[in-house]
């Protein structure tokens, strides 16, 4: 049974009619034509699928758009303000965290989510923040330095 | 893309509203929390409810509130982040926290809820597939697809008349050893019961509750120099489901003796395995080399796993005492 | 002699530290992978998949799924029946299945909707009849049971294919030996997951009668070919496009069920038809890595000097041909690479079985050899009471040699790989002496910068850039390198710059069109930096020369002082005289007309003239070096990696970042080869095609990576840059596992080496029996008589007594 739901992304309203079977994976990439989330495999288990919600990262194969009504969603789209790439983003190029970009969209996210919560994250926190997102090009490596270049980067915008 | 398929979404206000609802539809409908194992289950076409009846809404169900003294009152829908967050659960109901910890993975933990791990399905490698592999497969007793379950053999266990699909839950072997209790609401009333019995020895029909109860709360009883944790098996430091879980919560005196004694472990059985025999060969000891080997001795006579999770069953029945040794040693230290 | 110059002069950005060129687009969503691209008018494709291992296929009837509103098309094998395969030997495979399924996961039937849900239900109702046959699941069973035949090709049973090669008396060599071992080694077959799944939309133009294929791919000009012969169509009536592709590692390469039905599905309806496979499907499109058994014998002087190796691999092809004909004869090319073999057998058989096909994965054929033969070698130390280093060091071959199977090396900086990773380990003080449950193992490697001969042969060009410079002073460069995370785009872009003066994000590239882009074989065998390289190096130097010649004329500058640096071009004596890049383009325009110019790349021609010596020369190799060390936990067999020191011989590197990412990234990948990835089966069923349960290892389980790069002279490569897509990860696996045998003093000599096995090996140690899980013998078979090839002259002049 569709329903017209309104869901705000990246700040903007929008209003689409889906049934509730339609997660917010497919509302954002078919309905939206916001394609900067990925997919790969639909059941959670690879979190490249993973955007924002309230702050939070959420794994968009898995919520339902009707149950997201009333909240804010954050998608890579979102992330650059007045045409200039997040301090996080600009890390992650600069560090080379980065190769086939697939899981970048969602690897940038949960690192804005947990500099956004612990602005000097240790290790250990960094590594648990991206622990639910699979990387098959980088080995992890050169994202974990990026974590932290985009903290230092944050840090030194605020002083 | 997977997707799933077509359903009503039902979105009641209140738990009683929500049990009504549950109590007409009956097994046409299913409660959805976080939706983290119903989901998946529905896009690979496991489960097919035509009702989803969201719990998100209901505020009587988040929060929590107590203290390691009084005891806890944990409710079902508090997501496993905010269950692992707090610091009375931390510091005096460890088992739990390093349950939590270890549970799936970070962005998950902050979509499923305590209720939901609680009641999560029963796992097996021959159920946890899609359709298409299914029907390769011949379907199975738990998921018999178009055949009619009588006909469809168990696929671990064919000889033999019942499912063996294995509780491998986190948070349920960590919140039995440590003495937790369930509240349950349902359409014709409540009860409480201790949480072990929550749970049946059956892949199938593996909760001992009817479809409409609810899990609203979970209690705790205080703390009282309890000590506890919980280990996990498995293969990789994330995502994985336990082939092996092992809470042990205990008291020692100030000379080391174990005063009360709880080991309980997932991921080998239906339903989570308390080892009474254990428990009571511990308490009254101190936790010493010969005390430890004995102990050793009974988990590896009492584990009897399947062959449908990760790791061999002979892997699992050789590790599962060093592991239960590993948290005794933990916690007596 | 123009690479020579060129490195005597100053780099401008030919090893800096950039960013990639792609990276802004990916980072910020703007990069658009296949299933992100929609047409008007698209529908949804959707492939029904076989059910049985191996069966008759008795009918496929489509009434029904016709019947459901929304399905505009269905196809089944009869529709598509033409063979093809990327490897001309092969032709075995049809886009659908046409009367047998070998593999479940084999595509059966094929339906486009107007939405994903209507194909889905609609796949439902494809009713498939099958008459089962006998499933064989593993290379043991297919050889037992020749009958009935997987395929109706093959010398003969389940046999696709034979190699029987030997070079020099290996007899001879045996009998010269102080001591022979003799090993067994089985490296278990795993699959590339990429993140982003496969995907591809086909558009046929009706009017035009052409056919547009997008497609999330690897070797577009392969896959270009195929798709025209598995339609029926000219090669000119194909174009094939890829956007940017989220991953391949070699499992993006071949051609594609799900390629050539899109296109036929379009074909048949005239709208754009797009079909993505799930996750459960990319583990059935596979083209992995081959499960293979290895026994390696070889004979050693009591020094440690080799004196003959023959080495035996029995392959599990799954149930096409794919790659596999080179992926067999890459299990013997590399070993005479690294060491000096004077007297080399080389055997192995490729067996059909009923399993998804198996292909190239990041190695291609060299890792599963390469792990046996640095096992080997460890155990050989033990037996001479050498340090396994020390073994290495006592054959290596060095720079400039022909190997004993006639392939050419050029730049060689193995020794220097081994002294930096042994250094920084502390290997000789620490090796030996760590408690027990902790160890150090040591391997090195060799790889292809690009595979010498294309898949079919032909004498032209491997790779061709056209670049056109505009009157804004901007430069395009067309070129067919596909960019799937490995950084070509940014390794092309490098070189243009480097040489035109610019910054690599000044160049526009236009990549891996076939109506737009010249010829590049594809991204395989580490071929692209060399190769498409060197192609945009000389369309670059042609460019230059028209700039300088024209600069030149202008100014009245001798146009030997001229320099292209900082987006001028100057004397160089007089700095400030000269013009920007824009002013200089103008002029040369103006002088000359359009800026356009082209490079093309040839690889020198090989040496051997044995039959199979097609596969293995190379115009460059790399060489890799590793120390692995680990802790295991001898009460539960775990192994923790904690740290991998990796040096490469990388020639030059380009950009450091992107080189130091391909190392970090194959450990990664090593690392789960080793120690749990496997595409395993059970009941004729993947055991699990899910990334729960194919383990790739989560960010937990990566040790600290220490990476060298070290550099030598590699005229054939531009700016000395060879590769490091594949290279690394070669070493990484075998030191691991010579980690474990350290650690512990037991053997696994299989590969994942799982807590299960090393738990197995030591109960087997405690039990008083040998402390090692492996295998104990070869199946019943009988290699043909080798071809006698004969040794290059200069190993005949090294043998001859002094």
């Amino acid at each position: 049974m569709e329903r017209a739901v309104r869901l705000k992304v990246n700040g903007q309203e929008h209003r689409v009619l889906v049934p509730p079977h339609r997660t917010l994976l497919e509302v954002l990439r078919e309905d939206l034509g916001l394609v900067g989330t990925k997919h790969g495999c639909e059941l959670g288990e690879c979190g490249v699928c993973t955007v924002l919600v309230d702050g939070e990262p959420a794994l968009s194969c898995l919520v339902l758009a009707h149950e997201v009504e009333g909240h804010e969603v954050t998608t890579v789209e979102g992330l650059a303000t007045d045409g200039q790439l997040h301090p996080v983003q600009q890390a992650f190029v600069e560090s080379g965290a980065l190769q086939c970009g697939y899981c970048t969209p969602a690897m940038v996210l949960v690192t804005k989510a947990l500099l956004d919560r612990v602005p000097e994250p240790s290790g250990e926190q960094v590594r648990e923040a991206v622990a639910g997102v699979f990387c098959r090009c980088t080995g992890y490596v050169k994202i974990l330095e990026a974590v932290q270049a985009a903290a230092r980067r944050l840090r030194e915008a605020r002083a | 893309m997977l997707r799933l398929p077509a359903f009503q979404l039902l979105r009641p206000t209140t738990v009683a509203e929500a049990t009504r609802m549950l109590a007409e539809l009956g097994p046409q409908a299913a409660p959805l929390a976080g939706g983290t194992d119903l989901l998946p289950k529905m896009k690979r076409r496991q489960l097919q409810p035509r009702y989803l009846v969201s719990l998100r809404g209901l505020r009587e169900l988040r929060g929590w509130s107590g203290s390691p003294e009084q005891g806890l009152v944990l409710r079902a829908g508090c997501t496993l982040a905010e269950v692992a967050a707090q610091p009375a659960v931390r510091s005096a109901y460890r088992a739990l926290a390093e349950a939590v910890a270890v549970c799936s993975n970070p962005i998950l933990h902050r979509m499923g809820t305590l209720g939901g791990n609680l009641c999560v399905d029963t796992r097996c490698t021959y159920y946890d597939q899609t359709e298409h592999w299914r029907e390769a497969l011949g379907w199975c007793m738990k998921a018999p697809g178009p055949r009619s379950p009588e006909e469809v053999p168990c696929r671990v266990a064919p000889g033999g008349s019942r499912c063996w699909a294995v509780s491998a839950g986190d948070g349920a072997p960590a919140l039995i050893a440590l003495g937790a209790k369930v509240r349950l609401v349902g359409a014709r009333g409540e009860r409480v019961l201790p949480l072990e019995d929550l749970y049946r020895d059956d892949g199938i029909r593996y909760l001992d509750k009817s479809p409409d109860e609810l899990v609203v709360e979970v209690l705790l009883p205080p703390a009282d120099g309890l000590r506890s944790t919980y280990r996990k098996v498995r293969r990789r430091g994330s995502l994985d489901f336990a082939a092996l879980g092992v809470a042990a919560a205990l008291r020692l005196d100030p000379d080391g003796t174990v005063t009360s004694c709880r080991l309980v472990l997932g991921g080998v059985a239906s339903r989570p395995l308390v080892l009474e025999e254990v428990a009571s060969l511990l308490v009254g000891q101190r936790l010493e080399q010969d005390v430890l080997e004995r102990v050793s001795e009974v988990v590896h006579r009492a584990v009897h796993p399947m062959d449908n999770t990760d790791f061999t069953v002979l892997y699992r029945r050789r590790t599962a005492p060093v592991h239960v040794r590993r948290a005794l040693q933990a916690l007596a230290s | 002699m123009r690479v020579l110059e060129e490195r005597e002069r100053v780099r401008n950005v030919v090893g800096q530290r950039l960013p990639r060129v792609d990276g802004w687009a990916k980072v910020s969503g703007r990069a658009q992978y296949t299933d992100d691209l929609t047409l008007p008018g698209m529908l949804f494709g959707k492939l029904v998949r076989s059910t049985h291992a191996h069966a008759r296929l008795v009918s496929v009837r489509l009434e029904r799924a016709l019947q459901v509103p929304g399905v505009v098309a269905a196809i089944t094998g009869r529709d598509v029946p033409v063979r093809y395969s990327v490897f001309p030997v092969g032709q075995d495979e049809t886009a659908l299945a046409v009367d047998r399924v070998r593999y479940v996961g084999e595509p059966v039937a094929a339906l486009a909707a107007v939405d994903p849900y209507t194909a889905e239900e609609a796949a439902r109702l494809v009713e498939v009849e099958y008459e089962p046959l006998p499933a064989r699941m593993d290379l043991e069973e297919a050889l037992r049971n020749p009958e009935p035949r997987i395929h109706d090709y093959g010398p003969f049973g389940n046999v696709h294919r034979l190699a029987s090669l030997e070079f020099g008396d290996v007899e001879a060599g045996f009998a010269e030996a102080d001591h022979v071992r003799e090993d067994l080694f089985f490296y278990g077959g795993n699959t590339h997951a990429p993140l982003e799944p496969h995907s591809a939309l086909a558009w046929w133009d009706p009017g035009a009668r052409k056919l547009t294929v997008w497609t999330s791919h690897q070797g577009p000009h392969y896959l270009h070919r195929g798709l025209a012969k598995a339609l029926g169509l000219e090669e000119h009536q194909v174009r094939v496009v890829v956007p940017a592709v989220g991953g391949g590692f070699g499992g993006k390469l071949d051609i594609f069920h799900h390629e050539v039905c899109a296109a036929k599905l379009s074909m048949l309806t005239g709208r754009p038809v797009k079909i993505t496979l799930t996750r459960e499907e990319v583990f059935y499109a596979h083209r992995g890595r081959h499960p293979e058994l290895l026994r390696i014998r070889t004979g050693v002087k009591r020094d440690g000097r080799i004196t003959a190796m023959h080495v035996e691999a029995y392959l599990d092809g799954g149930a096409y041909c794919s790659f596999g004909p080179a992926t067999l004869l890459y299990a013997g090319t590399q070993q005479p690479v690294t060491y000096r073999i004077p007297h080399y057998r080389f055997q192995g058989v490729r067996v059909f079985t009923n399993k998804p096909p198996c292909g190239p994965k990041r190695g291609h054929g060299t890792p599963q050899a390469r792990c046996a033969l640095e096992v080997h070698l460890d155990k050989l130390s033990e037996d001479l009471g050498l340090d396994p280093v020390e073994l290495r060091l006592r054959n290596l071959t060095g720079p400039n040699e022909l190997t004993v199977n006639w392939l050419e090396i050029t730049s060689n900086g193995l020794r220097a790989c081994i002294e930096k990773v042994v250094e920084a380990s502390g290997w000789r003080q620490r090796r030996g002496r760590l408690p027990y449950g902790r160890g150090l193992g040591f391997a090195c490697s060799a790889y292809l910068t690009g595979a010498g001969g294309s898949i079919y042969y032909s004498d032209m060009p491997h790779s061709e850039v056209h670049l056109r410079v505009d009157r804004s002073g901007g430069v395009t460069v067309y070129t067919m390198a596909t960019e799937i995370g490995q950084g070509s785009a940014t390794a092309v872009a490098t070189i243009v710059a480097e040489v035109l003066g610019l910054q690599p994000q000044d160049i526009s590239l236009v990549t891996s069109d076939t109506d737009l882009t010249p010829i590049d074989l594809g991204s395989y065998s580490s071929r692209v930096t060399l190769m498409v390289g060197n192609a945009a190096y000389e369309a670059a130097c042609r460019a230059r020369d028209l700039l300088f010649d024209a600069v030149a004329e202008r100014l009245q500058v001798p146009r030997s002082r001229l320099v292209a640096r900082s987006r001028r071009i100057f004397d160089e004596a007089n700095p400030e005289v000269g013009a920007s890049f824009a002013q200089a383009a103008q002029w040369a325009e103006a002088r000359f007309g359009c800026l356009a110019t082209s490079g093309s790349y040839r690889p020198p021609q090989k040496l051997g003239t044995y039959k199979g010596s097609g596969v293995g020369p190379s115009p460059a190799y790399t060489f890799s070096a590793c120390v692995a060390e680990v802790q295991a936990d001898p009460e539960t067999g775990e192994v923790k990696v904690e740290r991998v020191w990796v040096a490469h011989d990388i020639g030059r590197a380009l950009n450091p970042v992107l080189v130091e990412g391909q190392v970090e990234g194959s450990v990664h990948m090593a690392l789960g080869e080793a120690l749990m990835e496997e595409q395993a089966f059970r009941k004729e069923l993947h055991r699990g095609p899910s990334w729960l349960d194919y383990k790739v290892p989560t960010v937990y389980e990566m040790p600290e990576v220490i990476t060298f790069l070290v550099e030598t002279d590699e005229p054939r490569a531009p700016f000395s840059a060879k590769e490091v897509g594949q290279g690394p990860l070669l070493c990484v696996v075998p030191a691991i596992l010579n980690a474990i045998a350290d650690a512990l003093k037991v053997r696994v000599d299989e590969v994942p080496a799982t807590p299960e096995k090393v738990l197995k090996a030591l109960e087997e140690q405690r039990k008083g029996r040998t402390g090692r899980v492996g295998p104990t013998k070869v199946p019943p078979f009988s290699f043909p008589p080798p071809e006698r090839v004969p040794r290059p002259q200069s190993w005949e002049e090294a043998a001859q007594p002094a």
